[in-house]
């Protein structure tokens, strides 16, 4: 009973949604496979996190609580992280693809020497009961399915791939507490400063809604309507943009979707004033709901929307507002 | 200072992607091969570097990659790459991410390098994988998705600063040797001008195979991939949905909104 692992992230001491997503995914595999679910909680005063695990889908929580993890840094958290599978022998570990994710699982993945699949928007097992998954290459213009048959089969999930199921209060995880030693040489790397970014909204890769706005919103005084219709939709919302904006500097670089943006998974996505080139198609055409709002009835965005509206985005904008408003109120 | 730059050339981002029969990946024919634009960014930081040093060391690139690279090579070399490695053999063909880095960092290791520049991620296989292999491989530390470097040339350390969530960023001090993943923002690449392309010209492009570096045929490949691609498949082509034109905005909102909750039921 090696365990499927699952990498729970958090943040400002509260769960991220991606370790529902996980362990809800983790569980799926764990029926076929027969073996534990186990996640894995890093961090310092990290412990209270741990119960709300088992309702998720959690069988047994590590907890790996220490100061020196206080902070995230690549080499301490791969240290304790391939100490701890080499003892364990996990046969699947599943991360999210996110900014820690993506960091980490390749170097954790290099030091055991296995495979990792990065980004991937599907999950399941072959009939030999390999970790098979599915994940986008060339920007989401194709597809390509893996296979790892070597232990530990690693995987990153791109944030709101698996939709997570509601925690079941009568389930309880087992809290084990791991103690952590970690060398002084995987402290090279020094963190000197966190500069805090202007928003403290959502992530875009994590957002379940984002509107987003291109060059059409003429300068950046303009997106706050689009930070309005964002609130209006509440907790999970944020705004995004297209190249042309963030190159006119009317929205910052971390707001770019795209390929040479972010990649976007959400829920909902709202195009105001953006055409639809490929390369900004490439950032969030897996979003499960496309809204456009363009003014010219030709533009190619029009193609993959399944709601578009030609008009002018100054005018439905904070029309929508104030429709959403009325929704909410009446929640 | 001596830098390396780690490249990889890539289908133009402009490409429509088509599929080979029968799994074989995608069609390469007609396609356009440019280099990797974040590789970009790592070439324009890597002569950014040495003219802020004052022209001191050498920035070599290296590239694995098939015959039609050395278009891609020679671009850069254009933009003012000293020399460049070519790792060219068909045995490398069809290694993961853990194969090419164990490739590049075979290669590496022969060159003297304080500083390792790559793209944050390849636009072809979108994987970002590569330069965290790379480093734990050559035992140095990485930083990805960096968007500003600042060389401590006497010291042998780097200040750099990468993104992370929410628009934050972390400023990280790091010693060197090391590896660096590009985003984009970190630079404006330049265009290679024309005498750049005369002298690319009598620039070294060294071709350097699979038994030059000491590798053995099951050790990289398809044969030594631990992620074996089955398939390839395309996305399903998205349906245009409803369209509504003109109309009262108040009225057209209302309508959008009631489909949002009630069909679509992402509110
Ligand atoms: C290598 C490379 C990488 C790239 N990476 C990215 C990337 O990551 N992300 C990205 O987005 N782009 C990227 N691009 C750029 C991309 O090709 C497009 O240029 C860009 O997406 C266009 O942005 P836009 O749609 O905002 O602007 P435009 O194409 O100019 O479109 C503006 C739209 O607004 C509409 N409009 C104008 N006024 C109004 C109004 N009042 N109401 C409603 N609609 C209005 C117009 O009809 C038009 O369709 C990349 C390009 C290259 C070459
Ligand atoms: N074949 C290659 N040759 C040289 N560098 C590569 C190669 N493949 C990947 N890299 C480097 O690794 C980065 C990330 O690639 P990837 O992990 O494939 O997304 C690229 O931007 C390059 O800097």
């Amino acid at each position: 009973m090696a365990g499927i692992w699952v990498y729970a992230e958090h943040k400002d001491g509260k769960l991220k949604s991606t370790a529902a997503q996980l362990l809800t995914g983790a569980r799926t595999l764990a029926e076929t496979l027969s073996e534990e679910v186990v996640a894995v909680l890093l961090g310092s005063g990290v412990e209270a996190m741990a119960a709300p695990l088992g309702p998720l889908g959690a069988d047994k929580v590590l907890v790996a609580d220490a100061q020196p993890l206080g902070q995230y840094l690549t080499e301490p958290y791969c240290h304790v992280l391939t100490t701890l599978m080499k003892e364990r022998q996990p046969s699947i570990f599943l991360g999210p693809a996110s900014s820690i994710g993506k960091d980490l699982f390749p170097r954790v993945a290099a030091r055991l020497q296995t495979g990792l699949a990065s980004d991937c928007t599907g999950i399941g097992l072959t009939e030999n009961k390999d970790l098979k998954l599915k994940r986008p290459v060339y920007a989401g213009k194709a597809f390509i399915e893996v296979v790892i048959s070597g232990r530990p089969a690693m995987a990153s999930i791109r944030p709101n791939t698996l939709t997570p199921k509601p925690a079941d209060s009568s389930k309880t995880a087992l809290s084990e507490k791991i103690s952590v030693s970690i060398p002084p040489e995987a402290f090279r790397v020094k963190l000197k400063e966190v500069v805090k970014g202007k928003s403290e909204k959502v992530d875009l890769t994590e957002a379940s809604i984002i509107v987003s706005g291109g060059r059409a919103m003429q300068n950046s005084e303009n997106y706050k309507i689009l930070w309005d219709l964002a609130s209006a939709f509440g907790e999970g919302a944020t705004v995004g943009a297209s190249r042309a904006a963030v190159d006119s500097s009317y929205a910052s670089h971390d707001m770019q979707v795209g390929q040479t943006g972010k990649v976007v998974n959400p829920n909902l996505y709202i195009a105001c004033g953006i055409s639809g080139a490929i390369q900004h198609l490439a950032g969030m055409r897996t979003s499960k709901v496309i809204v456009a709002i363009n003014k010219d009835p030709e533009a190619p965005i029009f193609q993959k929307a399944d709601f578009g509206i030609v008009g002018d985005l100054f005018k439905l904008v904070p029309a929508l507002i104030e429709e959403i408003k009325k929704i909410k109120a009446h929640d | 200072m001596n830098i390396v730059v780690c490249m990889k050339q890539v289908p133009d981002t402009e490409t429509k992607i088509r599929l080979k029969e029968g799994n074989g990946g995608i069609q390469t024919d007609g396609v356009k091969w440019i280099i990797n634009p974040y590789c970009e960014f790592a070439v324009e930081e890597a002569l950014r570097i040495r003219e802020r040093n004052g022209g001191q060391g050498t920035v070599t690139l290296v590239c694995m990659g098939p015959d039609r690279a050395v278009e891609s090579i020679r671009t850069a070399l254009a933009m003012g790459v000293d020399k460049a490695i070519h790792l060219n053999d068909p045995l490398f063909e069809g290694s993961d991410n853990f194969g090419v880095a164990k490739i590049l960092a075979r290669a590496i290791q022969t060159i003297p390098h304080d500083i390792i520049l790559c793209g944050k991620q390849a636009v072809d296989d979108d994987a970002s994988q590569v330069p965290q292999i790379l480093a734990e491989q050559l035992n140095i530390p990485h930083v990805m998705v960096v968007e500003k470097m600042e060389v401590d040339v006497a010291n042998k350390k780097v200040t750099t600063s990468r993104r992370i969530e929410g628009g934050a960023k972390e400023v990280l001090e790091v010693p060197l040797p090391a590896v660096f993943g590009a985003d984009k923002g970190m630079n404006e690449p330049r265009y290679a001008s024309l005498p750049g392309i005369m002298k690319a010209k009598s620039k070294e492009v060294k071709k350097v195979t699979a038994a030059d570096l000491g590798l053995k045929p099951e050790e990289i490949g398809v044969a030594a991939a631990k992620v074996k691609i089955q398939a390839y498949s395309l996305p399903p082509e998205r349906q245009a949905g409803k369209k509504i034109e003109g109309g009262d905005p108040a009225q057209v909102a209302h309508e959008l909104a009631k489909w949002l909750r009630e069909e679509a039921r992402v509110i």
